[in-house]
């Protein structure tokens, strides 16, 4: 969201014209009272704040009641566990965007909000440091302390590219969505950054502390500002840009087809080549537009940047190659040239990789500099939905509903997340792993669609939110403001789905779970989880009774019966199923037993208790050690951590076969790390990871719509691995060519050919 | 010429369309003397020292050998590029009594007018200091006479042509650069005459080679800049091409090729730019209201680029010592016009110097880079740009000797841009 500033223009007393600006404290300089750590980076029009605060949240916490001691009060003893709801303070990082004439007034904003004394300094970079730097002093009171800015630049980069998914993309002009959002490598170095500034510096990153300026180039943004400023007489850079989007450049330029009246066959080289940038401008006495010649300017200048970078890329024999700069900030023209102008040298071995928080790249530095007692490196980051702008297209025709950019404040705010993420290690390819099955940003229907849903969904949200807090009066106003802020979240994405890369149905659940936590809904399913459990508890002793009364096969078949239909009071789902790899299932449940099950759980009640569990129970039988995985965070109504860790005791108290699992270290639960609805296999918890490889885990169990379909329906791993679920939602079935509550039910197994009965989720 | 990264609005079709590699082998080389079997020096590739058998005597020894394969005279070579055309005319100085008598009015006529004239027509010259004399060429001697004239009167080149009854000669006219593609029917219609095309690289590497090994007395025809990072020390120094390959051939025209040259007959197109001459002259002329190249540089010479370009130090007060980068170098090419105050206050000069400086360096940054990743040590520069331009190729020399802390070498040719026409002649006299 770029919040509008409203101008109040007064008369100062020096009768000149006086801009001040009236700031919405909640929604910009968010946490200030308790912001510590700030940094600056001040460029040529715009300024980017940096701090960290630290925030209350309200985190729904459960604990097991003591059921040795006699409770008296019954109402209270039928309940499996508590809920208490308490504060929990984690670490957040803000980063504010806003232009250079904001700058006064945003300081003494700051120094009325600012309540932590303990800051002194204030760590600063960009070409504008130097010229504020009295300012912020006298303003604010701290100490400009400061840093290198190719340091700062650097140091941001690394962190993006760390913390933030999709944070790099291709830009493609002509494709139906132009942003190409691309994975995060495992490994991020190494790569080349070249930064377009006025003029240019290449820089070769090596790792985290390794960095060099291999080269650069005199011609760069200032040469397209200043020189375009001469020829055409326009002052501004956008101003430029915009002429040069209408001009035509072959009338300036002197084009192959100018000398040779054609092709240069025998290089190959087409008559649209420029063969000289300007060459018509020599010859003849005649006007050129402002169009032409800054479209001419532009080419001229992207081209040789392009080709510089690739001669160092070359040189350096280094594929992955940034671009940043004021001159490329967003702007989609200078995108597409300098995208074209790489792909022209290297015939496409080398791809022009763009930056979603590029702009912010200096202040993260400067605030990581500040920061390194705090080591911020050692934790994992992610990226708050509810408190980003995300990205925005500066191109008028791309997106409507663009305003001028003038007075507008756009922000990144990251959480310090409490887990350290890491890769699976499973993944057979970590780097070409997509966790989402549909990428709605290029696949416009299903776009349509899935907004459209979670739009209509809402005032179900909205109520079960209050519901979740009967006892609070305000809660049915917090729940209105979340409304609003996950309905605009919405119409954002309608328009820029781009704007936190792939939107995916992912993107969208976890968008709604943070304006949750926003708003202090931290789990509205507390209380509904709990009775559920509870109700399904109660069935267990007899659900796995019965179970043990049927013969091998018929008990697998009820197995999975069960599992996909979250209880034994769901009519049988007959076969085959829509993805049906039932028969290799058990034709490879004959043979001998896995060594260890990785198994990622979904929902709460009946699905965890009469579904997995004895799931669970069955593999423990078999010899197969099972870790199962949950939530660390609340999602809906999946199963968290926390929920999962009194379940498992409960059960354990009624079944010795889940008793002595846990006992015998052979049941394990962990934490995903994860606090989605949704699964991305790239970011689990690290101890999680850690178990994986420690027990030899060699099948992969993943249940539910969100995590084995939604995401991970195409993930490949090195070892077994099932898919279960059930497709809840008519629009999807019919997508998969299926009906309401088709099953999927996919075993894949690597050393095996792939069973024929997948179904491609994506229109072809 | 050079080609490069063009642009166009549906590019949807065009991925990989222009190979910056590509590995050629110009045909035959010019077999110079190749006839002479008794001739030391007609080693390939030649070295520029040894002495070339210039005597008439040696001349008339081969007449009779070589008049078979000899094309009849009028001898040219022509190289039509996006701005200049380049025409070489091989005079015979050797020519006999009976040759006199048998030979036609209007060949005559020609020779007179080209080497009785030093300019032509409005535009057309005769570039008389770079005159090579005493030439043997095909058994025959004479002078070499170098002429250029602008690619867009190439029109009233013809009717000279179609008045002076050319085609009546029944000569091929071998020409190369894209214009002799581009105009071949113009020839054809309005002069009745057919050309001879030919690659514009193969004749630039030929006639590099071959002027090369044929100039042995007067200037030396490559030479470079000795303490090239010492203005006051900076002096021109013959240089000696021995053992030229591999080599860097950087031509810049309109545009900029930079070929490697590995042999004779062995090169590639590396790569090319299209910030050459042509953008100096276009930006110049946009910039400053100049018309020509002479006036561009008369002005280029009387600025200062300083005022108009922003340097690293000033943004850093000094040099930027964490990346070694010395205060004085360019950080940003016409970064000072960004702000009103400035472009206020410069002058025209100023404006066609940092335009010249803009050019030569950037050209300089991209031979440098090819020269790294090609692993060339030794960069000949030729081309038009160069013709009269001493600010360019000193600052080339500084930018290659600067950068390279001394690894690289930049050198020039005296005859600049009319390699190309030279290899055409070439082509005519020893067909590939």
């Amino acid at each position: 969201i770029n919040w509008e500033i409203i101008f109040i223009k007064k008369y100062s007393h020096s009768h000149s014209m006086d801009k001040s600006i009236t700031l919405p404290p909640d929604e910009i300089f968010r946490n200030l009272e308790n912001a510590k750590r700030f940094a600056i980076d001040i460029g040529g029009s715009l300024t980017k704040l940096a701090y960290y605060s630290t925030v209350q949240h309200k985190v729904a916490k459960v604990r097991s009641f003591d059921h040795t001691a006699k409770v008296i009060n019954t109402s209270i003893s039928c309940e499996l566990y508590e809920i208490s709801v308490q504060e929990e303070i984690t670490a957040r990082l803000h980063f504010i965007k806003f232009e250079n004439a904001y700058i006064e007034t945003c300081l003494d904003f700051i120094k009325d909000h600012l309540v932590n004394t303990e800051t002194k300094v204030i760590k600063a970079t960009g070409g504008g440091a130097h010229k504020f730097k009295d300012l912020i002093e006298k303003k604010l009171g701290l100490k400009v302390d400061k840093e290198d800015e190719m340091t700062c630049l650097i140091k941001g980069c690394n962190f993006v590219l760390k913390n933030i998914p999709h944070e790099a993309f291709v830009y493609a002009k002509h494709a139906d969505s132009e942003f190409r959002f691309q994975n995060t490598h495992p490994d991020i170095f190494p790569y080349l950054l070249v930064n377009i500034g006025s003029g240019v510096s290449i820089v070769k990153v090596e790792s985290e502390d390794k960095f060099e300026r291999i080269g650069g180039s005199s011609i760069g943004g200032g040469t397209f500002w200043g020189l375009g400023a001469l020829l055409t007489k326009t002052k501004r850079f956008d101003e430029l840009l915009q002429l040069a989007s209408k001009g035509q450049h072959t009338s300036v330029d002197m084009l192959v087809k100018d000398i040779y009246g054609g092709s240069y066959g025998s290089l190959g080289l087409t008559g649209d080549l420029i063969a000289s940038s300007f060459g018509k401008s020599a010859t003849a006495d005649k006007d050129f537009s402002k169009e032409d010649m800054a479209k001419s300017l532009l080419h001229m200048i992207s081209n040789d940047i392009g080709q510089l970078a690739c001669l160092y890329a070359k040189l350096h024999n280094l594929s992955r190659v940034y671009f940043g700069g004021f001159f490329i900030r967003g702007h989609p023209v200078t995108m597409h040239t300098i995208t074209y102008s790489i792909n022209f040298f290297t015939k496409g071995e080398v791809q022009a990789l763009f930056l979603r928080h590029e702009g912010y790249l200096g202040a993260i530095g400067a605030f990581l500099k500040g920061a390194e007692e705090d080591n911020p490196n050692q934790y994992s980051w992610g990226e708050n939905y509810a408190g980003s702008s995300g990205l925005m297209s500066v191109s008028p025709d791309i997106n409507p509903m663009q305003r001028a950019r003038s007075g507008t404040f756009d922000m990144l705010e990251m959480d310090r997340l409490e887990r350290q993420l890491v890769n699976l290690p499973l993944l057979q390819d970590a780097s070409s792993y997509i966790p989402d099955t549909v990428d709605l940003t290029e696949d416009a229907l299903a776009r349509e669609y899935w907004l459209s849903c979670f739009e209509e969904a809402l005032d179900g949200v909205v109520k079960r939110a209050v519901a979740s807090q009967p006892d609070i009066p305000e809660a049915a106003e917090r729940a209105e403001k979340f409304r609003q802020k996950y309905r605009h979240k919405l119409q954002t994405l309608r328009h820029q789905p781009f704007a936190y890369g792939s939107l995916t149905v992912r993107s969208l659940l976890d968008t709604r779970e943070h304006c949750l936590n926003e708003f202090n809904f931290p789990d509205p399913y507390s209380k509904i989880k709990q009775r559920e459990n509870d109700v399904a508890l109660k069935y267990y002793q007899k659900a796995v009774k019965s179970l043990e009364e049927l013969s091998w096969e018929e008990r697998q078949f009820a197995l999975v019966r069960v599992e996909l239909t979250a209880g034994p009071f769901c009519e049988q789902l007959e076969r085959p199923w829509l993805v049906d790899a039932y028969d290799q299932w058990i034709e490879r449940l004959k043979g001998p037993p896995h060594k260890c099950a990785l198994f990622f759980v979904d929902n709460s009640g009946m699905d965890i208790i009469l579904g997995v569990m004895p799931f669970v129970r069955e593999l423990l039988c078999r010899g197969t050690e099972v870790v199962l995985a949950s939530n660390s965070g609340p999602a809906l109504n999946d199963v968290t951590n926390g929920e999962l860790q009194i379940l498992t005791e409960r059960i354990a108290a009624m079944d010795p076969v889940i008793q002595s699992g846990l006992k015998e270290d052979r049941l394990t639960l962990v934490q995903s790390g994860s606090s989605s609805p949704c699964l991305d296999l790239s970011r689990l918890d690290k101890v999680l990871a850690m178990v994986v490889r420690e027990r030899q885990t060699d099948l992969v169990i993943i249940e539910g719509m969100g995590r084995a379909i939604h995401t991970n329906y195409y993930a490949m791993l090195t070892c077994e691995s099932l898919k279960m679920a059930v497709i809840k939602n008519s629009w999807l079935a019919d997508r998969l060519g299926g009906k309401l509550f088709s099953v999927v039910f996919k075993y894949e197994d690597p050393t095996r050919k792939p069973s024929k009965d997948t179904v491609a989720l994506t229109p072809s | 010429m050079a080609y490069n990264g063009h642009q166009r609005e549906d590019e949807a079709s065009d991925d990989g369309e222009t190979p910056t590699k590509q590995l050629r082998s110009v045909k035959e080389m010019p077999g110079y003397l190749r006839n002479d079997t008794e001739n030391e020096a007609a080693t390939p590739g030649g070295s520029a020292t040894s002495d070339r058998p210039t005597s008439n005597s040696t001349a008339r020894h081969r007449m009779d050998s070589g008049k078979k394969s000899r094309p009849p005279f009028p001898w040219f070579g022509m190289d039509i590029g996006g701005t200049l055309v380049k025409l070489v005319y091989f005079e015979p100085k050797d020519i006999t009594a009976e040759e006199e008598q048998e030979e036609v009015e209007n060949l005559k006529s020609i020779r007179r007018y080209l080497t009785s004239n030093i300019a032509y027509g409005k535009t057309g010259i005769r570039d008389v200091h770079l005159e090579l004399q005493d030439l043997t060429m095909c058994g025959r001697t004479g002078n070499l006479h170098f002429i250029r004239f602008p690619t867009h009167d190439l029109p009233a080149f013809l009717q000279m042509g179609r008045n002076k009854h050319f085609s009546s000669l029944h000569t091929t006219l071998c020409a190369t650069g894209g214009g002799a593609y581009k105009f071949e029917s113009d020839f054809r219609t309005m002069a009745d005459l057919q050309l001879h095309k030919l690659d514009e690289l193969d004749c630039l590497i030929r006639g590099v080679l071959y002027i090369d090994s044929v100039v042995s007395s007067g200037p030396s025809e490559c030479y470079y800049f000795e303490n090239p990072t010492d203005p006051e020390r900076c002096v021109q120094r013959p240089y000696t091409l021995e053992n030229p390959y591999p080599l860097l051939l950087v031509n810049i025209g309109s545009g900029v090729s930079i070929l490697a040259v590995y042999s004779e007959n062995n090169y590639k197109r590396v790569t090319g730019t299209s910030l050459g001459g042509g953008t100096f002259l276009g930006l110049c002329c946009l910039l400053t209201g100049c018309s020509t190249f002479e006036e561009a540089l008369e002005m280029a010479s009387q600025g200062e680029s300083t005022r108009v370009d922003k340097l690293v130090r000033d943004i850093y007060g000094g040099d930027y010592e964490r990346f070694g980068l010395p205060g004085w170098a360019v950080a940003s090419s016409f970064g000072n016009m960004m702000f009103k105050e400035k472009r206020e206050s410069v002058s025209k000069e100023d404006l066609a110097r940092a335009t010249l400086v803009t050019i030569t360096n950037n050209i300089g940054s991209i031979t440098r880079m090819c020269a790294l990743n090609e692993k060339i040590e030794r960069v000949v520069f030729v081309g038009n740009f160069l013709r009269v331009n001493t600010l360019s190729m000193k600052l080339l020399a500084y930018a290659m000797d600067y950068w390279s802390k001394g690894q690289l070498k930049a050198l020039f040719l005296r005859h600049e841009g009319y390699f190309g026409a030279v290899g055409a002649l070439l082509e005519l006299l020893n067909p590939s």
